[in-house]
This record gives C-alpha cells, structure tokens and sequence, in this order.
C-alpha cells in the first residue's frame, strides 16, 4: 500500500477516513461515558446537578454522542474507505468531503451544548433545535454528493452490494430527518421552536422517524459495513449473492412501515398499530437474511472464529443482530407489547443491539482499517480479545438487569390483590428497580473499560505506523 | 428488468430505493391527516394558556417525558391507576406531542388536580422528601428562577402557524368564544398574552388558585410549570359521556 505522506499523490483519499475512524473512538468514549453517568443517576439520583446536569438535559447527550457521534463517525469512515476501494476511484470532492468532517464534529458538538442549556425539540433522537436541523442538512447532502460521485467515477461498472446498503441508508436518513424536523422557530434569533404537527400526527411521524433511524442509520448502513468488512477478514465472498439481493430490497420497503409498534394501545388509531405490528413481524426474515449471509460467509473457516478476535466480533456482532431481530418482532407484538412498553424491557432490547450488534461491528471494522490505514500491524490482538471479553460481558450484564427489571415493572404495574385493587403502589415499583439499575451501570461501565482497551490498543498503533513512517521518510530524502 | 442492470446504474439504483423506501410512510402518515376520525369529537380541550405554555416549555426543555408518559392506555389497571385512557384529542395541541416512551416515573396524563400545587412545588425541589424512593432529580432552581415571558405573545405566534387556534384580533376572539367559551376564549387572544400570564401567576384558572409556588412577589418558571402540569388531563369532563362513547374512534 502506498505511503502515508502525500494525500494529493495517494490513490485513495485516506486522510478523511483516518481523520473520522480517530473521532469515532473519541465519540465512542465520550458517548459511552455518558451513559455509565446517567446510568448512574437512576441508581443514585444525587448525582444529579441541577440546573445542567440532571438525567433529562443529558440523556440526549449519551444517545446522540453514540448514535451519531460514535455511530457517525463510523459510518462516514467505513463508508468513504469501502466506496473508494469498491469502486477503484479516488473519493469525489476533495474539499466537499473535508466539509462533511468538519460539519459533522460541529453538529455533535453544538447539539452536545444545546441539550445542556436547555434547547431541545422534545422528540427522541431529533432533540436538535433548527439551526442544527438545517446544518444536518447542509451537511447531509454534501455526503450524498460525495458518495454518490464516487459511485459514478468508479472504474468498476458493478456497484458492490455494501454500496446499495449505504446509499439506501443516505437516501432514507435526508427523507426522515426533513419529514421528523419541519418546525416553525419562535424567531429567527432564537433557537426555540415548535414542531409543525401535533398529537397523534406529530407521534406517528416521530415513530415512523425514530424506527427507521434504526432500521437505516443502525442496521442499514452497518450492513453495509459488514457486507465489506466481513469478506475481507474472512478472506472469503459473501454465502449468497441472490439472499443480498432478496434481503436488501425486503429490509428497504419493510422497514418503513415498522414505526407504529412503538404506539401500540396509545391513542394512535389502531389500524395503524396492526400495520406496524405485522411489518414488524415479517421484517424478521430479511433482518435474518442479513445475519446468515454474514455468519455463513464463514463457512470452511470457522477455525477462524477461535484464532482471530476480530473476525470474533464480527460473527458475534452478527449473532446479536439476529437476536435483537428477533426480541424486535417479538415486542412488536401487541399483547407482548401491552407488558413491555414504558419498561426497562425496551431499554434492554435497545442495547442489545446497539452494543452487541451496532458497536461490535463497528470494533471489528475499526480494528481491520486503522492498522491499514497507517500502513502497520495492529499494536495487539491480545488486547483485542480482552476487548472482546469486557465488551461481550458488559452486554450481558446489561441485557440481564434490564430483562428483570422490564417484565417485573410490567407485571407490577398489572398487579391485582384478591379485593380486585392494584397491589403495587408507583413508587414500590421504583424501590424494586434499584439492584437492576445498579446492574446495568456496571454493565455500561464495563464495557466502556473495553472501549477504552481499545483506544489504548489503536492508540499505540497509530504511534508505531507514525513512527515507521518517520523512520522511512528521511531516508527517503 | 434484471436486478444486475439496478447494479450497473446507480441513478436507476436510487429511483428504485426512493420508491421502496417512501410507500410505508405515506400509507401510514397521510391518511391520519384526512381520515376523521382519527381526532374525537369531544368538548374542553382548548389550547395551553400564555403561562401553561411556558410551563409546557420548561417540561420539554429539562426532558420530563425521558421519564414520565402522558399517554394512558385503555387497560384496567392503567385505569384504576390513572384515570381514563387518552385520547388523540387531548393532545391535539401538544407541539410537540409527549407521550413519552418510558415511565422511570408516573404517567402524568391525568396529574392535573390530583394534588395540591404546594404538593407539585415540594415535589419538584425534593421529590425524595414526598417520595422516599423516587429517583427523579431535584429542580429547586426553578423556584429560584424568575420566568422570561417576554416572548410568550411570539411563542403563541408561532403555535398559531402551525395552526393551533390563537386569535389575533376580534373575529377569532369571537371564534374561541363559541368554541372555547369566554373565560378561556380571554386567555388565548395574543395580544393579552403577558397580562393573562401574570394574572394567571398570581390568580389562578380553571378552578386552580393562583401563586402556585408560593411566591406572591414573583413569576417563577415554578409557577409555569405547576400550572401546566395542574391542566394535565382536566379538560375532558367525561362524564359527559358514554363509557363506549369513544371505543368506535379507535
């Protein structure tokens, strides 16, 4: 692979991929954080502060610092790496994508310190006020153009099916977010507003938002990640190129419909909860479709599972998507549903699959570019395997107390003693909550103590490829 | 068509996705703006008052409904606990909605007038000193925290644009005053914002007395937001109704 010096003369356009693979461990850290604090303060409410940092103005800080911090980062790094070498072309626009870096490191930024003062839109995972809406924007059709643009240079006339993933997923992301963030600001040198729909309407569009922020910003596009990096570690092609096909343009039209099962038996009309309730269930197939062409891409080399804890990750990555694929579908049910919504038991599904699917991939992707990317050898993979330990651990131990904690505050909240009365006041149900709470700060804070075995380990090979480059370059002169 | 030549041709490829990817949302978003009965026919609910509108302002700004829903589902013991399951129309005003997804704490739906305000204004500075086994934060500095209404007639404004029924001069007073009825139709006329907001700080409305907090001397956002929450649920008077009234909406 040719030398790091020279981004002008290089084939590919590195620099970017470097510059956002380092925010995405940086994201990831503070994200991850985050979470272990307002964790935290469920289980130890003094740690609140107000009038900055209590749980409501901070949570938008943990779930945006991974979702678009981490998960971003990510994706804008694994996405312009796998175009560029997909496509056998240099990525388009030098200046528009160096946009794209800094646009994004400002949106997480300022949406980091809005949340803090207290400018929020009051909708999950959209709780940027409208100037950063309208940045997001900006900044979201730079990226098309960047991607797409590639896709049209390429010398390669057939476009690889981890490119169909990401272009779905930049497609569907600008529809969702201009749909979820139409508002109508108080005045246009404040940053409050109010969004243009109500009630009802207002929660479907939310729903239909925040589901297929799911479905393409978390699953879609880190299919496609996977549909790269997984081959390439394996050093084998894809199981099925016909299952690609058939569960790429399933997961595409079905995911959409999916949004209202977070309304079930709310004042939604209930025509619409049956839709969602039934997409939601056949999405189960082409989700599955993606986790067994992954996973069967394996196949002959299963060895490879025990000796190499990068491809590790990402089978168990795979095998956490079909799981959370599958509790999914399962909690779209309406009379699952009736027990599991407002509890702990969604949380729990939520980091299954964040953690075990969305965050594994991501270490397997990571730890596969970053050693290429500086044209060195992991610093080692030993310290990827206790990696793989404190992450798959903390997941469990996160999983487990919300499971718990999510059905016993169901059934408690359903409770009747023999007169027909409630037998569970609120607050007892709060009281039964504190173990699992303090379970799943744990949880959070040992995975967090691998992310952070993993920012050392990158850390230190970066400094060896730096310094081999340095080595080399004098010579050179 | 063979799905090789989509593989060849990206502008093909993007055609093919925008169409996959925009049918669910428009079955399922259009139609809960035409379809009737989507919102009930039901009397009382009006929109939020210059001082409930602050409130609700500040109930959205601290991320109250990351723990607190305010959507009752009609089951039995949602009902014992709560009250009557909500209706689309009670938060036919509500920008934006806040169902909430979580209950950390109560669905507050229906918490208006179920306590004093000197219970809310307690709870809010120490909600552990009422609730031992609460783990919500403390917010005194909402007490301390005197309110800026100088934007309540803008922020009113804006609602109006997005079609919540403000009147702004005399012939949409009138409106509301057949709608809303004259007390209520008073406080949504634009142009009284600030002077409805202080006297409702100092006064009371809808059968809740005045000086919420406490503090006769001042507008506190602690005055806002026990208003707001003090209207939660109030505006129905079911009953009024059948019990089945509103199963057919549904």
């Amino acid at each position: 692979m040719a030398a790091v010096g020279t981004a002008s003369t290089e084939q590919y356009n590195y620099d970017i991929v470097r510059k956002f693979s380092i925010m995405a461990l940086f994201w990831a850290v503070i994200g991850m954080l985050m979470g272990v604090l307002i964790a935290s303060q469920l289980a130890w409410p003094i740690l609140n502060l107000d009038p900055w940092f209590t749980f409501g103005r901070l949570r938008p800080i943990h779930t945006g610092g991974v979702i678009f911090g981490f998960g971003g980062c990510a994706l804008f790094a694994t996405s312009y790496y796998i175009v560029q070498r997909t496509c056998q072309a240099r990525l388009f626009g030098n200046g528009l994508a160096s946009y794209t870096f800094w646009a994004w490191q400002l949106i997480i930024v300022l949406a980091a310190s809005s949340y803090v003062l207290g400018y929020s839109q009051g909708k999950e995972y959209a709780e940027m006020e409208w100037p950063i809406d309208l940045l997001i924007d900006v900044t979201w059709v730079a990226y098309i153009v960047v991607f797409v643009g590639t896709v049209m240079k390429r010398k390669q006339p057939h476009i690889y099916v981890a490119n169909w993933f990401y272009i779905v997923f930049l497609l569907a992301v600008a529809l969702l977010h201009i749909g979820n963030s139409l508002a109508i600001p108080v005045g246009l040198t404040t940053m409050k507003s109010y969004p243009l729909f109500a009630g009802t309407q207002d929660a479907m569009l939310q729903w239909w938002y925040g589901h297929n922020a799911v479905g393409f910003f978390l699953t879609a596009a880190f299919l496609g990640m996977m549909y790269y990096f997984v081959p390439k570690q394996a050093g084998r092609p894809i199981y099925s190129y016909r299952l690609s096909i058939v569960h790429f343009w399933a997961l595409s039209f079905m995911y959409m419909w999916a949004g209202p099962h977070h309304l079930h038996w709310t004042a939604l009309p209930d025509w619409v909860s049956s839709m969602g309730a039934t997409f939601s269930i056949m999405l189960l197939l082409p989700s599955w479709g993606g986790m067994i062409n992954g996973i069967m891409t394996l196949s002959g080399a299963w060895d490879k599972l025990r000796s190499d804890p990068i491809m590790r990750f990402m089978i168990v990555a795979l095998s956490f998507y079909g799981m959370s694929t599958f509790e999914g579908p399962m909690m779209s049910l309406k009379d699952v549903n009736a027990l599991s919504h407002y509890t702990d038991w969604t949380v729990g599904h939520v980091h299954s699959g964040a953690l075990g699917w969305v965050a594994m991939i991501s270490f397997g992707a990571l730890y596969h570019m970053i050693p290429r990317l500086w044209d060195t050898k992991l610093y080692s993979t030993k310290l990827v395997t206790v990696h793989f330990w404190l992450a798959t651990i903390g997941i469990l131990l996160y999983i487990t107390a919300m499971w718990i904690s999510g059905i016993m505050q169901g059934l408690m909240w359903r409770a009747f003693d023999d007169f027909g009365n409630l037998q569970y006041s609120f607050a007892e149900t709060v009281a039964a909550m504190h173990p699992f709470y303090a379970m799943r700060a744990l949880g959070g804070l040992v995975f967090l103590a691998g992310m952070l075995v993993m920012v050392y380990n990158c850390w230190k090979t970066i400094a060896q490829g730096k310094a081999a480059e340095a080595a080399v370059a004098p010579a050179a002169a | 068509m063979k799905h090789d030549s989509i593989e060849r041709n990206v502008g093909l490829m993007i055609v093919m996705m925008m169409l996959a990817i925009s049918i669910g949302g428009l079955v399922e978003i259009i139609p809960l703006f035409f379809i009737n009965e989507t919102v009930e026919k039901v009397d009382g609910v009006r929109p939020y008052t210059p001082l409930e509108l602050r409130g609700r302002d500040i109930y959205v700004r601290e991320g109250c409904f990351l723990c607190h829903s305010q959507m009752i589902r009609p089951f039995r013991d949602e009902q014992l606990r709560y009250g009557h399951y909500s209706l689309a129309a009670e938060s036919q005003y509500d920008h934006p909605f806040q169902w909430g997804s979580k209950r950390t704490g109560p669905d507050l739906a229906r918490v208006g007038k179920k306590y004093s305000n000197e219970w809310q204004v307690a709870h809010l500075m120490d909600p552990q000193a009422m609730v031992p086994e609460s783990v919500m934060p403390k917010y005194p500095f909402l007490q301390q925290t005197k309110l800026d209404y100088s934007d309540v007639a803008d922020r009113m404004a804006a609602l109006r644009l997005t079609g919540v029924p403000y009147s702004a001069n005399q012939a949409e007073l009138d409106k509301n005053t057949k709608q809303f009825g004259a007390d209520a139709a008073k406080m949504l006329h634009m142009p009284d914002a600030s002077k409805n907001l202080v006297d409702q700080a100092q006064n009371g409305f809808g059968g809740i007395a005045g000086n919420y907090d406490g503090d006769a001397a001042n507008v506190t956002e602690m005055d806002a937001l026990v208003a707001y929450l003090q209207v939660l649920g109030t505006m129905v008077d079911f009953k009024k109704y059948d019990n089945d009234q509103f199963v057919k909406y549904r």
